[in-house]
């Protein structure tokens, strides 16, 4: 464990990777902290009196219901960022379970695990995920949460079986079983902690893979439902008013692409950092 | 005899912590005679392998080699060349054999095409002309089926044979000297003999002269015409082959002598040399090998030069005073 | 030879061949890395195999602790059929013979520390309580020639002689009665080597354990081995005590071998056999015996070609070949 801290350490001081990060932190920072400081995003207070542009006590406008954009974005982010990590989460943990067992069992288990891996490569996530929430009308949150994490694990299962693969014929895993080690010892206690370098890079990507993700698919109707802010619903909804209120769509695009951006950035520095060096 | 290759005072720097440099080759100066084989001899760290690289200026970077250090070659100086002369020294007069041949040679050429590409490196002529110099060549080094194995693949060929294929290709170039780092450290004793075999063969017909960089004590007294220690980045005995066995008189040396297993002679518990190497980055003060060395005094607090221990026979250790 | 009272380890025609191929590779002839070996290894005796690339020897290490399952063949430890025993009667049997590993730098785990390495063991086997562990860790540590205090260090920290003795650490930790030495020397420096051998003398005389060493360098495994076994495409060609295989071989592989070395003594040379040709396949090992395409016998003749010699004891060794008796020595010939 201490050496995906170091990874984080090398990450941070390689200064695309500081950006990713410090922007990364921003945006955590504001969605933990943000929605208690400021108006109530889903307060409507002036309905019939339209957007207002940015300007004093709307730093970024309000939009055609005359919700403060600012409060909706900050909201978004909680969800947008919740999403992505919950996601994310279950994706490497079902991954990460696959491809050790995969790769250090190997034979039949392998075999079949790695052709429904295949099959299910071969069809496109969006195709997938765009189907079952088609018919699926008002999906609450935790079950969108899901599928996307449960649609998002194959390629992961597929690193960290290479990865396996290549840690089972190490020198110390062969004398951990020339101990006697049990398997479930050999996982644990050799492979897992060897495998945490790439599998935080493929988590850290995987993040602004999900927010691109949610958001498209909020922004088709289909993910986040209303009245929960999103960013994809919010730019869904600035459509109508695109040219008399483009705040009201730019700021939560904004959003997406600088978080997007940030995660890359920071899961390139830390792949950079994680590559084997002082082995 | 005239002197091929000339080295003075050569010195490595490396970047280290805190912006101070580290000098794993910190002043090391000897010769090479026409037809002569001199054998660099130390273990890992000491520097030998960076003092082989640097007549080719092949020192990787961030190393450099230090201004005041002096690589003649003949008449030339060869740190001041750049460029193509450069170009037209590598391999063409001083030329190189690593230790692992299967790293050092392209896996997606076949042999002939590898051996080609050295001979038109530095010769022009047709390209048919060139196959066959490199069908000779392969006879040369001992390869059987000669034609055949112009189309293999490296992999397709054992050790034994990738080595030589590269000294065939270094040899394509026909330089004056050779510089062989470990060539036979990866190889199978049995292969071992066989390279070292067709090295002096070929050392005999074509009068090169041989830089063998080695750690094994018994590849230097069968081969080698004269002997350099190196330990720290310094050489610290330096003599003919015949003296230094008889008369190994540096404590590092002797160290060595006494920890090398061997095959014939009475049965004796090794001795190792205590303690371990040092790191660049921590080259003791005074004498290096003080340290570890049964035989310091009090003198060895100042580091000593090359002294005489008897005609053509000189070692960096202050005992040489007590004659 | 006389066959020891009661030995240790006994290995008889153990074989290790490999498939190559998956589905549809029955075609391709499996390479027989191990080709009917049997040896047997006292208590507080060192065996080395040893050989040449390609010979098999790393194999019959693996093969003997059943880190790869042998193809057939029989091996006892104590009286106790090893490829019989099930995986928990397998684990046991574990704790008592151990292997150490060629090369320094992989063998130890880069994320756990030099102490829980050590202790690995200890815990598997539950062989202490956990209180306990540090101490004994720590003392172990001493044995090797370590200091205590190296326990919270991690191995890249360390040299490679002081990772190998690391290693032996982490073996000792188990209290094994049977060590499996694969190559654990060749990876060092000079005097490191030395430091290491001696240690494992040592250990072997204050704690009565048994070596299988396995090496290619016979300079060093006089240093440290009893009785010799000498390896050839897969199968034994000669085996004796240390003294007698090296001062009067019987198998012309065993000569070759030996005059190959390069001796540190220029005033002594001895006439070199050197062997033509290459090594065969093991996946196409000649018919008779596995030598003959390179041998230098004189009395070589058709019966090499067609009939496998057998060991059998010739002057103080055991020999697979038709004319050991007349095997040419080599000449030790003094130049002025």
């Amino acid at each position: 464990m201490t050496s995906a801290l170091a990874s984080v350490k090398a990450a941070w001081r390689n200064p695309r990777g500081r950006i990713g990060a410090i922007l990364l932190l921003v945006v955590s920072v504001a969605a933990i902290v943000g929605p208690w400081m400021l108006p109530d995003p889903l307060a409507q207070p002036d309905i019939l009196g339209g957007s207002l542009p940015p300007g004093p006590g709307h730093p970024f406008g309000t939009d055609q219901l005359s919700r403060d954009v600012l409060s909706r974005v900050v909201s978004g982010a909680r969800i947008s960022l919740s999403v992505a990590l919950l996601a994310v989460g279950l994706s490497a943990t079902i991954g990460a379970a696959v491809g050790m067992v995969s790769g250090y069992w190997g034979g039949l288990v392998d075999a079949g695990l790695m052709r429904i891996v295949d099959g299910a490569l071969a069809i496109p996530r969006l195709f997938i995920l765009l189907l079952v929430l088609a018919v699926w009308e008002q999906v609450p949150l935790p079950a969108l949460i899901f599928l996307i994490g449960a649609t998002g694990w194959f390629a992961t299962s597929r690193l960290v079986r290479a990865e396996v693969l290549r840690l089972r014929e190490e020198g110390y895993v062969r004398a951990a079983e020339a101990m006697g080690a049990r398997r479930r010892h050999v996982l644990f206690r050799h492979l897992l902690p060897n495998t945490m370098g790439p599998l935080l890079v493929a988590a850290t990507l995987g993040v602004g893979d999900v927010i691109l993700l949610e958001a498209g698919l909020s922004f088709l109707g289909l993910g986040v439902q209303p009245p929960t802010p999103s960013w994809g619903s919010m730019v869904l909804d600035s459509r109508e008013v695109l040219v008399s209120a483009p705040w009201a769509g730019i700021f939560p695009g904004l959003a997406i692409v600088l978080t997007v951006l940030s995660a890359n950035l920071f899961g390139d520095a830390l792949r950079d950092a994680v590559d084997p060096r002082s082995i | 005899m005239s002197r091929v290759l000339e080295i003075e005072d050569l010195r490595i720097s490396f970047p280290a912590a805190r912006d101070t440099r580290v000098y794993p080759v910190d002043g090391v100066s000897f010769g090479l005679e026409r037809g002569e084989t001199l054998a660099l001899v130390g273990e890992s760290g000491c520097g030998k392998s960076l003092t082989s690289l640097a007549l080719l200026q092949l020192v990787p970077s961030p190393g450099r080699i230090e201004p005041g250090s002096r690589i003649t070659l003949g008449n030339d100086d060869v740190l001041a060349l750049k460029g193509e002369a450069l170009r037209r020294i590598r391999g063409r007069r001083i030329g190189m054999i690593f230790q692992d041949p299967m790293t050092s040679l392209n896996p997606v050429f076949t042999v002939g095409d590898q051996i080609v590409e050295g001979i038109l490196a530095h010769f022009k002529m047709p390209r048919g002309k060139a196959r066959e110099r490199a069908l000779h060549l392969l006879q040369e080094v001992g390869i059987p089926d000669p034609g055949e194995r112009l189309q293999a693949y490296p992999h397709q060929l054992s050790g034994g044979m990738r080595q030589r294929v590269m000294i065939a290709i270094a040899l394509a170039a026909e330089p004056e000297i050779l510089v062989a780092d470990e060539p036979t450290t990866a190889l199978d004793v049995t292969v071992q003999a066989q390279i070292l075999e067709v090295l002096d063969r070929l050392r005999t017909s074509r009068g090169m002269a041989v830089l063998l960089i080695t750690h094994d004590l018994g590849i230097v007294a069968g081969r080698a015409d004269r002997v350099a220690v190196m330990y720290a980045g310094q050489i610290i005995e330096e003599t003919s082959t015949a003296r230094l066995f008889a008369n190994p008189s540096h404590p590092y040396t002797q160290g060595l002598f006494a920890s090398v297993p061997r095959i014939t002679g009475p049965l004796k518990r090794l001795t190792p040399i205590g303690g371990s190497v040092p790191a660049p980055s921590a080259w003791p003060s005074g004498c290096r090998f003080r340290p570890r060395c049964p035989k310091a005094f009090d003198k060895s607090e100042l580091e000593p030069p090359l002294l005489p221990v008897e005609p053509d026979h000189r070692m960096r250790c202050w005992l040489a005073e007590n004659g | 030879m006389v066959s020891n009272p009661s030995p240790l380890v006994t290995v008889r025609d153990l074989k290790k061949y490999y498939h190559a191929g998956g589905l549809f590779g029955r075609s391709a002839p499996p390479v027989r890395a191990v080709d009917g070996v049997s040896f047997e290894v006292a208590r507080s005796e060192t065996l080395a195999l040893v050989g040449e690339s390609g010979c098999g020897k790393s194999s019959v290490g693996r093969t003997l602790l059943r880190l790869q399952e042998p193809t057939s063949g029989t091996a006892s430890f104590d009286g106790v059929d090893i490829f019989a025993l099930d995986r928990s009667a397998l684990r046991e049997m574990r704790r008592r013979m151990q292997i150490i590993f060629q090369d320094p730098y992989s063998s130890l785990n880069p994320r756990m520390t030099v102490g829980a390495a050590i202790a690995e063991g200890i815990e598997i086997h539950r062989l202490a309580p956990r209180k306990e562990i540090p101490q004994r860790v720590g003392s172990l540590l001493e044995e090797v020639g370590l200091d205590r205090s190296y326990a919270s260090r991690y191995p890249h920290e360390f040299s490679g002689g002081q990772r190998q003795r690391i290693g032996i650490a982490r073996a000792l930790a188990v209290q094994p009665a049977f060590l499996v030495c694969d190559e654990p020397v060749s990876a060092l420096d000079v005097s490191v080597q030395a430091q290491v051998l001696n240690l494992l003398g040592d250990l072997q005389q204050q704690r009565g354990l048994s070596y299988l060493f396995i090496a290619h360098d016979l300079a060093v495994v006089r240093q440290i081995a009893h009785r010799i076994a000498v390896m050839y495409l897969g199968r034994i060609v000669e085996e004796g005590p240390t003294d007698r295989l090296l001062s009067s071989p019987r198998h012309p592989y065993t000569v070759a071998l030996l005059s190959a070395v390069p001796e540190p003594d220029p005033g002594t040379r001895r006439s070199r056999i050197v062997l033509s040709g290459d090594l065969p396949s093991p996946s196409n090992p000649p018919p008779g015996c596995p030598f003959h395409t390179r041998c230098f016998h004189p009395a070589k003749n058709e019966r090499c070609r067609t009939e496998i010699p057998l060991l059998r004891p010739v002057g103080g060794t055991l020999a697979a070949c038709h004319y050991a008796e007349s095997t040419p020595q080599p000449a030790q010939v003094e130049v002025a």
